[in-house]
């Protein structure tokens, strides 16, 4: 069977793609564990341990060892905390932190890739604790989402999860949050927000409650002017200056016959 | 023509004629010089500002009427309008006189020295401008009952300040000793599910989860940690702690636990309210360690059954609620 010149071309690219797909897939992952973890260690050893304490260990009172930046910090143990609390707060940049004492903000993320996944799997390894969550916001409902935030976000994040303030400490807005850390935030509790375990929130639950905050950072605004989503008062304000402006003009024409 | 316009127009003929034709004004014996030149009648204009200071008066009257009766629905928007119609429908009818009754001329004048005379003309001017209207008298009933409504109506919300007469309504709470704790699904809360960081509403088992008395808050906190006032011993089994959902500020709902994740950098446990940030210290029976609550907020003691469950050993430590006069001296009653 004649071959076309185009043909070949096409079969020579898809060959060319399955052998490059091939080899770059388990590129990705199959680093073996054993050498990540080294590397985990390492970065450990450098960037965490001045807080979180030798292996982990977790520090109580500020030591004499310091570390990078030349923190000699206090920080809780990491045994038991899993890939779950490692991967949220590296991947929030919430880690490392400046000083010990400030509340971790969303910030730049100052690992790589591979870094993260070899630290990741250090914290891991220092105790059986919870892998890192796979939420599936589609499968979650809105409204029921709406509902359970409303119940036990709200009170801090604002029922348009825009953040706000409580004593000492800011609730942060979500907006900027993947599902998979808020489903990891959720079950860590970080700062001083609660924690909430599958018996008090299941998973399908949480599924529905990543639905909503996704839908609330960017909602079907049917009113017309948002006014940043932030409740009540701008929107108290903007009436008021169309009020006065009316007002204004009532007593004008009213007081016209004056003039 | 309907029954009802007949109606109408039979008593206003019958409410007018009643005060007999009105009075025609007598020239002054003195018949000094007008100031402000004689105005029309306009008796159409008058009844519409008689008219609309009624409407003010049945506004400010459906205000008290709206905010008396609790069950009307969307009642704090029909509570605006109200109000709002009553300001509008006096605004109305002032605008109304303003340009239709009273008679207006423009003087320009030196003001020196106070002068008796000058005095006596401000006086003819302001007499002598109302010369269009010619029913004083209802239009001046008119204005009072307005007047009066929209006083009683800006006055009626003092009644929220606090009760005066059902006093007890506020102190009842659903709670009693042995009556299980469920959660919002109603299951009986098990003892070993409340664990530390974690913050669960409870109610009361059979009973209506309305009142302000049902609902609290349980948290779980290191037993060691805790230092609760004395006569409480025995409140808090496992660590475990039950304390009213309601601030006792303005009677919002707590709906914030600071849980500290890890305690000597993140502080100390707190209950907070959302409305005013008052904050609470579940560690040391309820104080109120920031904000503008003025007392603890109410304690319930707790028991665990034979099966693990969660029981009130009792009802709350004071009365639930916002605060109000006397409210210090009263006690949680069932």
């Amino acid at each position: 069977m004649p071959v076309t010149g185009r043909a070949a071309l096409a079969m020579l690219a898809a060959a060319t793609l399955a052998v490059s797909g091939a080899t770059a897939a388990p590129a990705a992952t199959s680093e073996p564990p054993d050498s990540l973890r080294a590397l985990g260690a390492q970065l450990y050893a450098a960037n965490c341990s001045s807080c979180h304490g030798i292996g982990g260990a977790g520090k109580r009172t500020p030591g004499q060892v310091s570390g990078a930046l030349g923190i000699a910090g206090i920080g809780p143990s990491l045994h038991g905390v899993g890939a779950l609390a490692a991967d949220f707060y590296l991947r929030t940049g919430y880690m490392p932190l400046r000083s010990p004492f400030t509340q971790p903000r969303r910030s730049r993320v100052l690992f790589s890739e591979r870094e993260i996944r070899a630290l990741v799997a250090y914290v891991a390894s220092l105790g059986t604790g919870p892998a890192v969550p796979r939420p599936d916001p589609a499968a979650g409902s809105v409204a029921a989402g709406f509902t359970l935030f409303t119940q036990d976000c709200a009170g801090c994040h604002q029922v348009a999860a825009a953040g706000g303030y409580l004593p000492d400490s800011v609730a942060p807005p979500l907006y900027d949050a993947t599902p998979t850390q808020i489903a990891e935030a959720v079950r860590i509790g970080p700062n001083v927000m609660p924690r909430f375990s599958k018996k008090r929130l299941s998973d399908r639950d949480l599924d529905s409650v990543i639905a909503y905050v996704g839908y609330a950072g960017r909602p079907d605004d049917r009113g017309g002017w948002s006014l940043g989503h932030v409740g009540p008062v701008p929107e108290g304000l903007i009436a008021w200056f169309i009020a006065g402006v009316v007002l204004v003009g009532v007593t004008l024409t009213a007081g016209s016959r004056l003039r | 023509m309907s029954i009802f316009q007949r109606l109408a127009g039979l008593l206003i003929w019958l409410f007018l004629r009643r005060r007999g034709p009105a009075p025609r004004r007598t020239e002054r014996p003195d018949a000094r010089a007008r100031i402000v030149p004689d105005g029309q009648p306009a008796p159409r204009a008058e009844l519409a500002v008689v008219a609309l200071l009624c409407l003010a008066a049945l506004s400010a009257i459906a205000f008290v009427v709206v905010y008396a009766v609790d069950s009307i629905p969307d009642q704090t928007q029909y509570l605006g309008l109200a109000l709002g119609g009553s300001f509008a429908f006096l605004a109305a009818a002032l605008i109304v006189t303003g340009r239709h009754l009273v008679v207006t001329e423009h003087v320009e004048r030196e003001y020196g020295e106070p002068h008796p005379h000058a005095a006596r003309q401000v006086a003819q001017v302001v007499e002598e401008s109302g010369g269009r209207m010619r029913r004083g008298r209802l239009l001046a009933m008119g204005a009072g009952a307005a007047a009066t409504a929209l006083l009683v109506a800006v006055v009626t919300p003092i009644a929220s300040l606090g009760p005066v007469l059902d006093v007890e309504r506020f102190t009842r709470t659903p709670w009693r000793r042995g009556r299980r704790l469920v959660d919002d699904a109603g299951r009986p809360i098990a003892a070993a599910d409340v664990r530390s960081s974690e913050f669960i509403t409870a109610y009361p088992e059979h009973a209506d989860r309305e009142q302000m008395g049902a609902p609290v808050v349980l948290v779980r906190l290191d037993p060691a940690t805790l230092h609760l006032p004395q006569g409480r011993a025995g409140w808090a089994p496992g660590g475990i702690l039950a304390y009213s959902k309601i601030c006792t500020h303005a009677g919002c709902a707590i709906a914030l636990y600071r849980s500290p994740l890890f305690r000597p950098t993140d502080g100390k446990p707190g209950l907070v309210c959302p409305c005013h940030y008052s904050t609470f210290d579940p560690a040391t029976g309820g104080t109120v360690v920031y904000g503008p609550a003025g007392r603890p907020l109410p304690q319930l003691p707790l028991s665990i059954d034979r099966r693990g469950h969660l029981r009130a050993a009792g009802n709350f430590s004071g009365p639930v609620g916002p605060s109000w006069w006397g409210v210090r001296n009263r006690k949680a009653s069932t």
